[in-house]
């Protein structure tokens, strides 16, 4: 249809306008065949009275070989698993399909079903059939189902069902036009209904309530009686509702039985209906292969050995190969910066942009590497059938922290990068157990950690070969990797006894026969988790990094008034090079900005750790990411040494304690700082990235504050012993 | 109950049974999401390496599943 057509479609009169609800469960690309039937004919308002979001839209659609038009207003309902109203999104579903008074009560529903989860769809699906309610069976993603090799008869599940069936793939746009076909067919009720509630309930108490509502069928009588023994019901008069609660009474209605034997019941007539609809394309020859890769994957050495193999072949990609993008794209950044420099007009304008805006936006591209690859990783392991043989082996060791086997893998990633690793916890179907390891993840020590490291550890402990061949400087490296993977275990342990979460939790998973990964599913994967990172923490990031930028460019105008003319005089002319005035001028800005007043004002906190202001500002700014402290003290220590050929090494050796006069950085001090690098959440990214996969705020800020006093403690209780 | 009735996590690699009923609400709902409806032949495939969690058949589909939410299926066991 051209562009043309359309418009001159639009100004077609409708001769009737139809009101259609989509239904289904969450995830089962329902908002996407609302946009694949609307297009941008959207509005977005809130249901009455709650603050769920209600999405409406409008469509027009030409009868097939015919010259009539019919208009469609669809609404969005919120996704749900059934309509007993126990959520407010259920609550909403029920309201919209049962009161007829309502004003989005459709004449048509499209129930909207996963067709890789067909059992789950199927239970929403038989109880808006048996509600009377004229309806459309979607069977979306038939792709990925037929990918699966589950392949899923239309006609014979439409012949079960009693209602029309549509197989599409939304996402492409597949199956639309035979969807908006069978809109334009004439609405009838249901031909079939599944459950008979009578079998489950006294008739007679049925019957009382059925006299009130004449023209509703029995299994609508069955909800109003079951929500009257609970929630309160919208359309029963005050008078009735006080007589529906006395039947219930003297019928001793239990609903909480009759809830479950129906539901018994209709899972039964589903495994009838899928039995009879759905062909698994499993030959004998695949199924005993699988059987024989799983005596070796799951075999109790080779499976653990081989799985050792995978998790250091993914940390050595992650960890290595992933610096090989990442050096070029910090590289392009520097580019983009040095010819922004020197085509912008000097100026906050131009600071903004390249030093705020730029500098943030470069730390968030920095990661889509390392996102890529372990995804891509993540998604073969899933792909393939592999993860949930992880799960299988690893399952009870992990169980005892809290963690589930499938959070070996995240943990592991977090020793390169937390930012993946916590988007990688989505694998673990458990709740509880991928809260754990997204909020102990950060305490493995991540790649970032180690320029901090590596300085600290040279500046404080001596290069000896104090214990045989080992050197001392690596032995506390590892200790520091060490100290990282026991603490995680231990918050682990300790979160599983504190975190207390609403959710049921489930470990069943289905272990699907082996397969070679398909190319196309992984780049999906991986394109999907950049672009969540770029668009959702990214936004988080750039404006945590303008905020750092702005309080470390920035101070009070008097102070940097002075500076500036300080450098300018005659007198440090002769004495410093343009380059020395420069960096001068940085370090004495760095020190008046609003960072350094901060860095000043923790200084009373942070002093029982042995840091000083100075160390108090590299603390504030190494929050845009744990390296910039080695950047930072590079500023700061810039203007000390007279000699400018001193590496920040040597300067950091050389610099004095002004109470002590004794060295400032002592080994009591190097410790106790690293001990804080090792425990502190200093990164925005992965706080935006927990924000993000947890949908609270709650989470970064219980992850930011336990991971904090474990830093001071630890520090604390370190320096003052070694002192 | 009958002397055959007992829960899945009490059969052995190889034993067959037959799904009778749950011993708890929410988690029923959620095996038989997954196929695990009563009536259902239940096949014990195996065990992981460590002893937890156990690999059972059902309905075509292998399924993994806790040794814990094994105890709150009762299957009748067959004895084919």
């Amino acid at each position: 249809m051209t562009m043309f057509d359309k418009i001159k479609l639009r100004k077609e009169t409708p001769s009737r306008t139809i009101k259609v609800a989509l239904l289904g469960n969450p995830n089962s690309g329902k908002s996407t065949l609302f946009n694949a039937l609307t297009g941008l004919n959207q509005q977005t308002g809130n249901y009455p009275g709650v603050t769920v979001e209600k999405h409406t839209g409008e469509a027009t659609i030409l009868k097939p070989g015919t010259q009539e038009y019919i208009q469609v207003n669809f609404v969005d309902l919120p996704g749900t698993y059934s309509i007993y109203p126990k959520t407010l999104d259920e609550e909403i579903c029920y309201k919209v399909l049962c009161d007829e008074s309502n004003e989005d009560h459709p004449d048509l529903a499209i129930i909207v079903a996963d067709a890789t989860n067909l059992r789950r769809s199927l239970y929403l699906a038989t109880q808006i059939i048996d509600l009377g309610m004229p309806c459309i069976f979607v069977l979306n993603m038939v792709d990925f189902a037929r990918i699966r090799g589950v392949e899923i008869n239309v006609e014979a599940l439409s012949q079960m069902l009693g209602v029309p069936v549509v197989a599409t793939v939304a996402r492409k746009k597949v199956g639309i036009d035979r969807l908006r076909e069978v809109l334009t067919h004439e609405i009838t009720p249901p031909k079939k209904s599944f459950l008979n509630v009578r079998n489950f309930m006294d008739s007679s108490l049925l019957d009382s309530v059925k006299k009130m509502f004449p023209n509703k069928n029995d299994y609508s009588i069955f909800h109003i009686i079951n929500n009257e023994a609970g929630i309160e019901h919208f359309e029963v008069l005050p008078t009735q509702k006080i007589e529906i609660k006395r039947l219930i009474k003297s019928f001793a209605y239990n609903k909480h039985k009759v809830q479950s034997d129906t539901t018994i019941e209709r899972y039964k007539q589903i495994n009838e209906i899928v039995k009879h609809t759905v062909a698994i394309n499993e030959e004998e020859k695949r199924k005993s292969l699988s059987a024989r890769i799983d005596a070796v994957l799951t075999h109790k050495i080779w499976g653990y050995l081989i799985f050792l193999v995978i998790l250091f072949v993914i940390f050595q990609s992650i960890f290595f190969i992933a610096t090989y993008p990442m050096n070029a794209i910090e590289f392009l950044f520097v580019k983009i910066s040095e010819f922004g420099r020197a085509v912008l007009p000097k100026g906050e304008v131009a600071a903004l942009l390249i030093n705020g805006i730029l500098a943030g936006l470069s730390g968030v591209v920095v990661f889509v590497p390392q996102i890529a690859l372990l995804f891509a990783f993540i998604a073969i392991l899933e792909d393939t059938g592999y993860m949930a043989r992880v799960s299988f082996l690893m399952d009870r060791l992990m169980r005892p922290l809290g963690l589930n086997g499938r959070s070996v893998i995240p943990l592991m990633s977090g020793m390169a990068c937390a930012v993946p690793a916590i988007m990688g916890t989505r694998a673990i179907p458990n709740w509880k157990e991928r809260l754990i390891t997204i909020m102990v993840t950060p305490l493995m020590s991540c790649s970032a950690r180690l320029p901090v490291y590596t300085l600290l550890i040279s500046l404080v402990i001596p290069s000896t070969h104090n214990y045989g061949y080992f050197n001392l400087q690596g032995l506390v490296l590892m200790g520091l990797y060490l100290l990282g993977f026991i603490s995680a275990m231990a918050a682990a342990f300790v979160l599983k006894l504190l975190i207390r979460v609403k959710e049921k939790s489930y470990f069943i998973m289905e272990m699907p026969l082996y397969h070679i990964p398909r190319p196309s599913i992984i780049l999906l994967t991986i394109y999907q988790k950049a672009k969540i990172f770029l668009m959702d923490a990214g936004k988080v990031i750039i404006a945590i990094s303008v905020i750092l930028w702005a309080m470390a460019s920035h101070g009070p105008p008097s102070k940097f008034e002075h500076i500036n003319t300080a450098y300018h005089s005659a007198d440090s002319a002769r004495k410093y090079t343009p380059a020395q005035i420069d960096t001068r001028i940085a370090s004495e800005k760095l020190k008046a900005s609003y960072a350094g007043a901060a860095g000043k004002w923790i200084e009373p906190a942070i002093r029982p750790l042995g840091f000083d202001w100075k160390i108090g500002i590299a603390l504030i700014t190494s929050f845009a990411a744990r390296e910039v402290f080695v950047g930072t003290m590079a500023t700061l220590y810039s203007a000390d040494g007279e000699d400018n050929t001193l590496s920040i090494r040597q300067k950091m050796a050389a610099a004095v304690n002004q109470e002590t006069g004794k060295k400032q950085y002592t080994v009591a001090v190097g410790i106790s700082l690293m001990l804080f690098y090792a425990f502190a959440m200093q990164c925005m990214s992965t706080l935006a990235v927990v924000y993000r996969e947890t949908k609270s705020i709650k989470w970064p800020i219980i992850q930011f504050l336990y991971m904090g006093a474990l830093a001071w403690l630890a520090s604390f209780v370190v320096y003052q012993l070694a002192k | 109950m009958p002397q055959d009735i007992l829960s899945l996590d009490k059969l052995k690699p190889g034993d067959r049974g037959i799904i009778v009923s749950f011993n708890e609400g929410e988690h029923s709902l959620k095996f038989m999401e997954m196929g695990c409806t009563p009536g259902e032949v239940v096949l014990f495939d195996s065990v992981a390496p460590l002893g937890d969690p156990i690999a059972i058949i059902v309905s075509g589909y292998k399924l993994t599943l806790r040794r814990s939410e094994a105890s709150l299926i009762n299957v009748q066991k067959t004895s084919e």
